[in-house]
């Protein structure tokens, strides 16, 4: 199972000092966790893509590109890139290139992204989100497996005899992970191709994450590609930690309170219970998080907001110090434990270009 | 059984809007046969809930099942005080958490409590529209009680009896359908596929 940190990259002043940070510095800040999400031994960093403020990664592959070259290990993702306003020829050009230059050492989560206005500044239509969605990502699927593309569609500039370059790393386009919170379609999407699900799981109930990882799971074994529990499952969760668990619920509660996403609804205690948020010792977000698992079934890939909410560099990085030794080890051999040998883990460049080396050779026998 | 939801919107205890909202409950319920199980609920109780789920974008477990009742009744009875020309803002509220497609082809009895009967219209003006919009079946009577109303003989007690007959016909023409669930049945992707990428 993979673990990781995914981050929006928002600049909150901190309500305790009533400080924001500059664009430069949340900029370097998401760096700094990334290269210490890889030193804390986590798996994954991703990254959101946002075209307003107050979020800063307008551009992932820059950043993870500057990322891949201070890491060795870690695997680049996003969070989401948006498949209805990018032009699907630049993700395919752009991803295939992060993937060449980090050694594979990437993949991509997609969504439709909700702001409203970021639509027409990219020449799009919101109301027109899920057919941008499919016919978007068909055209990437084929960039990305054909070497010329002819293309009309519906939302693009027609296509003809075009090749995407570079081509993917080892001809093995990078892994897909659709993430949608409550369209049906997307998990829909998702199953037909093959590819993983991420569900953000964080503000809203799990009822929610249930169904739409159900259905997902379903429609993955109608379409041929293996039996719904070898579906591929991500999950978001939010965490805050102390060794102390009151200590961590004093810490966080001013965070919470003054929060974009918090404030003024739902008390930290309710929140808590509602929804998969957890604030207390590593223990608790332990036994919190193995939970996840008796809803959505043996999952491969689990995601931890720990930048939100204005909190400072240094906490977060104490964040990442304290997932990495006390969280993130229990998980891995408790999860491994649990997980019947039929299910498998999360794809990489190493597993995909694998399976494609044995089908090619079994296709020549 | 017939299921009947008496949604009401009075805030002070006890509330002239629950008290109409009781006598429509009652009268419906008489118009049914006695064969209805009619249950109320105060938004007072839930005002917390509501505003939660404005801002969280999701209902708390207490307002779920507020909702969950919402959509299994047959119909509804909905009572909201008049406030500054129109239904209260907790009412609204209550609406906006509200899935619209709850309230498609739901039949529906407005009622609305006043200080004086010049506010009535308000029921014609302001709330019958919001219904419309969400495509719920109204009857054509609605009942409005104005602080007079409930000392005089001035005819609420026809009004009541002719609205909740309404209600009754319109409920017995039209029992509760259950809502598509997306979940169980999802649109298969290639017809998801033919209608996006269709010109």
């Amino acid at each position: 199972m993979q673990f990781g940190v995914f981050t929006v990259g928002d600049v909150t002043p901190d309500p305790t000092t009533g400080r924001t940070p500059s664009e430069a510095e949340r900029i370097q800040a998401m760096v700094a966790i990334a290269e210490k999400a890889e030193e804390a031994g986590l798996d994954v960093f991703a990254t959101g893509e946002h075209h307003n403020p107050p979020f800063v990664p307008s551009s992932p592959t820059t950043m993870l590109g500057y990322v891949a070259a201070r890491t060795r290990r870690l695997i680049l993702s996003t969070s989401t890139t948006l498949i209805t306003t990018n032009d699907p020829v630049k993700i395919a050009e752009d991803f295939a290139m992060l993937q060449h230059l980090a050694g594979g050492r990437v993949d991509l989560m997609l969504g439709r992204g909700n702001q409203g206005p970021v639509y027409p500044w990219f020449g799009q239509d919101i109301r027109q989100g899920i057919p941008l969605a499919i016919e978007n990502y068909h055209l990437l699927y084929r960039l990305w497996r054909e070497d010329v593309v002819d293309w009309e569609g519906k939302f693009r500039t027609p296509l003809q005899g075009f090749t995407s370059t570079p081509r993917p790393l080892e001809g093995v386009p990078p892994f897909v992970w659709h993430g949608s919170i409550r369209s049906p379609e997307i998990a829909e999407q998702a199953a037909y191709y093959g590819d993983g699900f991420f569900h953000n799981h964080i503000f809203w109930p799990p009822e929610h994450t249930r169904r739409m990882v159900g259905l997902y799971r379903q429609r993955f074994e109608h379409y041929g590609h293996g039996r719904a529990d070898q579906a591929i499952v991500g999950l978001g969760g939010q965490v805050f930690m102390r060794a102390r668990s009151q200590d961590a619920i004093q810490e966080f509660r001013p965070y919470f309170d003054d929060a974009p996403v918090y404030g003024g609804g739902p008390s930290l205690e309710d929140f808590m219970r509602e929804t998969p948020l957890t604030v207390g010792s590593p223990q608790q977000v332990i036994d919190r998080t193995l939970t996840f698992r008796d809803y959505v079934g043996d999952y491969q890939r689990q995601l931890f907001l720990i930048d939100h909410a204005g909190l400072p560099l240094k906490t977060v990085l104490e964040q990442l110090d304290i997932l990495g030794e006390e969280v993130v080890p229990v998980l891995r051999s408790e999860f491994a434990a649990r997980k019947p040998a039929h299910v498998p883990e999360a794809p990489t460049h190493a597993s995909l270009a694998r399976a494609q080396q044995q089908n090619t050779e079994g296709s020549t026998e | 059984m017939t299921r009947i939801l008496a949604v009401s919107a009075g805030l002070s205890t006890p509330s002239s809007t629950r008290l109409l909202a009781d006598r429509l409950a009652a009268a419906a319920r008489s118009e049914l046969d006695g064969d209805a199980a009619v249950e109320a609920v105060e938004l007072r109780d839930y005002a917390h809930d509501i505003t939660d789920n404005l801002l969280t974008g999701f209902p708390g477990a207490r307002m779920r099942q507020v909702l969950d009742r919402l959509d299994a009744a047959d119909g509804l009875i909905l009572v909201t005080p008049t406030f500054t020309a129109s239904y209260s803002g907790l009412f609204k509220s209550f609406i906006d958490v509200v899935d619209p497609e709850s309230m498609r082809d739901k039949p529906v009895l407005l009622g609305a409590t006043g200080g004086t009967e010049r506010h009535s219209l308000m029921l014609e003006y302001a709330l019958r529209p919001l219904m419309a919009y969400l495509r719920a079946e109204v009857v054509p009577t609605a009942v409005f009680a104005a602080g007079g109303d409930w000392g005089s003989d001035a005819g609420l007690d026809q009004r009541i009896a002719r609205a909740a007959g309404e209600l009754a016909q319109a409920v017995q023409r039209r029992p509760a359908q259950a809502k598509a669930d997306p979940f169980t049945e999802p649109v298969p992707f290639e017809q998801l596929f033919d209608e996006a990428t269709t010109r």
